[in-house]
């Protein structure tokens, strides 16, 4: 792969010439094929087998999330109406005046879960539902989809890919760590399953240690996101020494792509926050079934002391949720806009500004319970994140300006991440500061925020990077037509669902409430319209790659002209990944000076190349 | 990498005819040469480590607020501790860090049998520690039965009068409700929040504890490997050098738990 070899551009489209399969080649019958997969340590089939784990549980939170919503398109509320008999003719009293009875209207969860689909009796038993549902959303979305999502499976796929390595630093502690996580998912579902949980994702104390007293399902819910965490430790310091001892030669720190850069520092943030939910959660553990009293007032403990504990964790934990869509975004930015990055150091030290502001900023998710002094450091700090990640919205948007765009799949979900995040990112700073945090926490404003970060951020990245490296990970290209209507469908849809509830919050709507005022009925109706068509969005997406791996047309090596080494490998790489260790000549966004790997004059024309290198 | 150049060791040679275990390994595929697999797994023990240091420093900090808000509690739960035993399991800690080093020290130079010896002696130091902390320590607590001549023992003067000799533990009445939070029933105690007291001692030893049992089983593990087909040798020692770091760090950490648990008033 040296640079400006175009002699061998042409022969490269068709492949090496080796002999070696791809990783996805059966490996015998099909018990003999699970077998393998089951004890692989090939960090491709593990990424792989992530991806479907992560999507699985993406399917069973958005479950819940459509419940939520659906309990929402209708407040509760108990009314008085003429009651009717058998017959349902309405009933008349002796003296002549309507029969009436008081009936609970909106409560659809319950509706559908009581026996008999009667009508609901009461209404604790109905926002206990919801209570459940939310909390499962939240836990479901947060602890098993997000936090995994990009890291394990598109990390694991691809950092040894552009690394140029063969496989992560640890490939058996990789397989282990997929295990785990499967382990704690189940506990999760376990805990769903015997009647679930209804703390809340965050798991405060008193909520915790008081609710289902006689129940397992807390204790089940908090060891699963305690095992999960293991996982996640386990990814993150294999990838740290990946990062450090594997790179191809040639590749120094700032030859690296800039998505390894960002789970770089996610995978500090992995490791050096993890263990204290670890201890956490497992004091909460000792609390429910011993009652140890750490953090319950009744014996001395300080429940403000959990929730510190909680966020020192989960603060930084947001970064390790957005810092690899960040990284992803760096990826698919210039390659479909055909460009250089714009600030590739300025990118790559802002990861790590922001893993290292991630560790002082927690405080901010407790405005209302931390003193004002500490209050108002923490306010202060927290502005501190909006500088690294506004350094690197500004690059993207730079690399963009006068790129060659095409308008694929993954550039249309990089550009709809721009808009999203920016306003993810613009609305939490008046959650940042004081005083207009003493208007809006806890209410809808939050919600709609962080759904703003998270799934505007995040999820819409990990969709984004899903199709960026689609024909790379299964060697099969997509209905690019079906895939954008698609990703329209996500985009309204996210919009109609979130943004409408920014609207419900400042006017007042306090968050994890089943029923609400009247006032805020258009807004949720809308609201609900809107998570429906997601999850048509979504369906849209799942239908287009099935169509992919079963019909699909057979994916070119390097099908959008990126120049990171995981394009130098086949589509879907071969089992060792390269033939032969590549040598790194040129810098990973080099496009003004470089021909793609693999370049096929079919797939894409070559923009801004000097005269001489064609 | 290396500390030693094998090359240049007579003491790798093979005495039996059949090749020894580290003479023969091989490093993972995805490694280009045994030095950056070492390098590799070092680094990767080491940030292991610092997420072990993190979690307890949960505990730590949990211990330094509970103690802010309570100090009288800490103290007089403190005074139920018998100094002596936590010196003791100090001391046998250190012990174990020494010999666990000198075992390291021993296969680097291969001198197999050494090594073996040392192994055992660690993982013997690490049993001596456990069986004091659980005899003498934990259950007394839990069930009012301490040895005879405890010193702890605040009535131990009036016990040496009477029927100390009558044998060699001593049932005391009322002093069986050192367990942890609610189930602290402790008729005398002389501070409401001791209970805290005992969930914080009871969480760290505990879950410290729990460490020494895992870094025994990786002692028992290295141990086995040695004596099947002699793993670790000059040229490769990976795992019994990464078990060492782990039961320095279990040992480092008891070092705090020591003066912070024992030795307040």
């Amino acid at each position: 792969m040296t640079t400006l070899d175009n002699s061998r551009a042409h022969e490269l489209g068709g492949g090496h010439g080796h002999h070696e399969g791809s990783y996805l080649t059966p490996k015998g019958g099909f018990w003999t094929t699970v077998w393998d997969w089951a004890t692989t340590v090939d960090h491709k089939k593990i990424g792989v087998m992530y991806m479907v784990a992560v999507l699985f549980m993406f399917f069973l939170g958005g479950l819940a999330a459509l419940a939520v919503r659906t309990e929402l398109l209708d407040p509760v509320r108990t009314v008085t109406v003429q009651a009717t008999d058998a017959a349902g003719k309405p009933m008349v009293g002796a003296d002549g005046k309507p029969v009436m009875k008081t009936v609970i209207e909106g409560q659809t969860l319950a509706r559908w879960f009581s026996k008999g689909g009667g009508e609901a009796t009461s209404i604790d038993y109905g926002n206990q539902l919801y209570n459940r549902a939310f909390t499962l959303h939240g836990a479901i979305m947060v602890f098993m989809v997000i936090i995994p999502s990009i890291p394990a499976s598109l990390g694991n796929f691809f950092i040894p890919l552009m690394l140029g390595a063969k496989d992560v630093a640890f490939p058996r502690l990789n397989l282990l760590s997929w295990y785990v996580y499967v382990t704690g998912s189940i506990f999760a579902v376990a805990s769903i399953l015997i009647g679930g949980v209804d703390t809340g994702w965050t798991f405060y104390t008193p909520y915790s240690t008081t609710t289902d007293a006689e129940h397992a399902n807390v204790v089940l819910m908090v060891l699963g996101a305690f095992i999960l965490g293991f996982s996640s430790i386990l990814t993150g310091l294999n990838f740290i020494v990946t990062v450090h001892k594997l790179r191809a030669p040639g590749m120094g720190w700032f030859d690296m792509p800039l998505f390894i850069w960002a789970m770089y520092s996610t995978s500090i943030i992995q490791v050096l926050a993890t263990p204290v939910i670890g201890i956490t959660l497992l004091l909460l553990v000792f609390e429910r079934m011993f009652k140890i009293g750490i953090f319950d007032p009744s014996l001395g403990g300080d429940p403000v002391l959990y929730q510190h504990f909680f966020w020192f964790y989960s603060h930084p934990v947001v970064y390790v949720m957005i810092l690899p869509a960040f990284g992803v975004i760096s990826e698919i930015i210039p390659v479909h806009s055909h460009k250089k990055i714009f600030g590739y150091r300025a990118i790559a030290f802002a990861s790590l500004g922001v893993a290292l502001v991630s560790f002082l900023v927690w405080g901010h998710h407790m405005f209302a319970s931390s003193g004002e002094l500490g209050a108002t450091v923490f306010s202060a700090l927290t502005f501190l994140v909006a500088i690294p990640t506004a350094v690197k919205v500004f690059n993207w948007i730079a690399t963009l300006y006068k790129g060659s765009i095409a308008l694929t799949t993954p550039m249309l979900y990089a550009l709809m991440f721009l808009f999203l995040f920016s306003i993810g990112g613009l609305t939490g700073l008046p959650l940042g500061a004081l005083a207009t945090d003493l208007h809006l926490h806890d209410s809808y404003f939050v919600v709609a925020h962080f759904h703003y970060v998270m799934m505007g951020g995040t999820i819409i990245t990990f969709v984004a990077g899903l199709h960026h490296w689609w024909p790379k990970m299964f060697g099969k290209m997509y209905n690019q037509f079906w895939a954008n209507v698609g990703a329209w469908l996500v985009f309204i849809g996210f919009n109609l669902t979130f943004f409408t509830q920014f609207f419900l919050g400042t006017q007042g709507m306090p968050r994890r409430y089943a029923s609400y005022v009247q006032e805020y009925h258009t807004l949720h109706v809308w609201s609900t319209v809107g998570s429906y068509i997601l999850l048509v969005g979504f369906l849209v997406h799942l239908f287009v790659f099935i169509h992919s791996l079963v019909a699909g047309r057979k994916a070119p090596a390097n099908p959008w002209g990126g120049l990171t080494l995981e394009w130098e490998a086949e589509s879907p790489p071969i089992e060792h990944n390269f033939a032969h260790e590549p040598i790194v000549t040129h810098g990973p966004y080099d496009f003004e000076t470089t021909v793609p790997p693999h370049w096929n004059p079919k797939d894409y024309p070559l923009p801004h190349l000097p005269a001489n290198a064609h | 990498m290396t500390t030693l150049d094998t090359r240049s060791n007579p003491l790798g040679a093979d005495v039996h005819g059949q090749s020894p275990g580290w003479k023969k390994y091989l490093p993972g595929h995805h490694w280009r040469t045994a030095d950056e697999e070492f390098d590799a797994c070092t680094l990767g023990f080491w940030l292991f480590l610092a997420t072990e240091v993190l979690l307890f420093a949960g505990l730590f900090v949990g211990y330094t607020i509970l103690r802010y808000k309570f100090p009288q509690a800490f103290t007089n739960g403190s005074s139920y501790l018998d100094w002596r035993w936590g010196t003791l399991n100090t001391v046998v800690l250190l012990l174990s860090s020494y010999t666990m080093a000198a075992s390291i020290r021993a296969f680097q130079l291969d001198r197999q049998k050494q090594g073996k010896i040392l192994l055992s002696a660690t993982f013997i130091f690490g049993l001596v520690f456990l069986l004091i902390k659980f005899t003498f320590e934990y259950t007394p607590k839990l069930s009012g039965w301490f040895i005879a001549f405890d010193p702890a023992l605040p009535h131990y003067a009036a016990l040496v009068d009477g029927e100390a000799l009558w044998g060699l533990f001593k049932h005391v009445e009322g002093y069986g409700g050192k367990a942890p939070g609610q189930f602290f029933s402790y008729a005398f105690s002389e501070d409401p929040w001791e209970p805290l007291w005992w969930s914080i001692y009871y969480c760290a030893t505990g879950i410290h504890a729990l460490h020494v049992i895992i870094g025994m089983t990786l002692i028992a593990w290295c141990f086995r490997r040695a004596v099947l087909y002699k793993a670790y040798g000059p040229s490769h020692y990976t795992m019994v050098e990464n078990t060492g770091l782990y039961w320095h760090l279990v040992d480092l950490i008891w070092i705090f738990l020591f003066p912070l648990l024992y030795l307040i008033h």
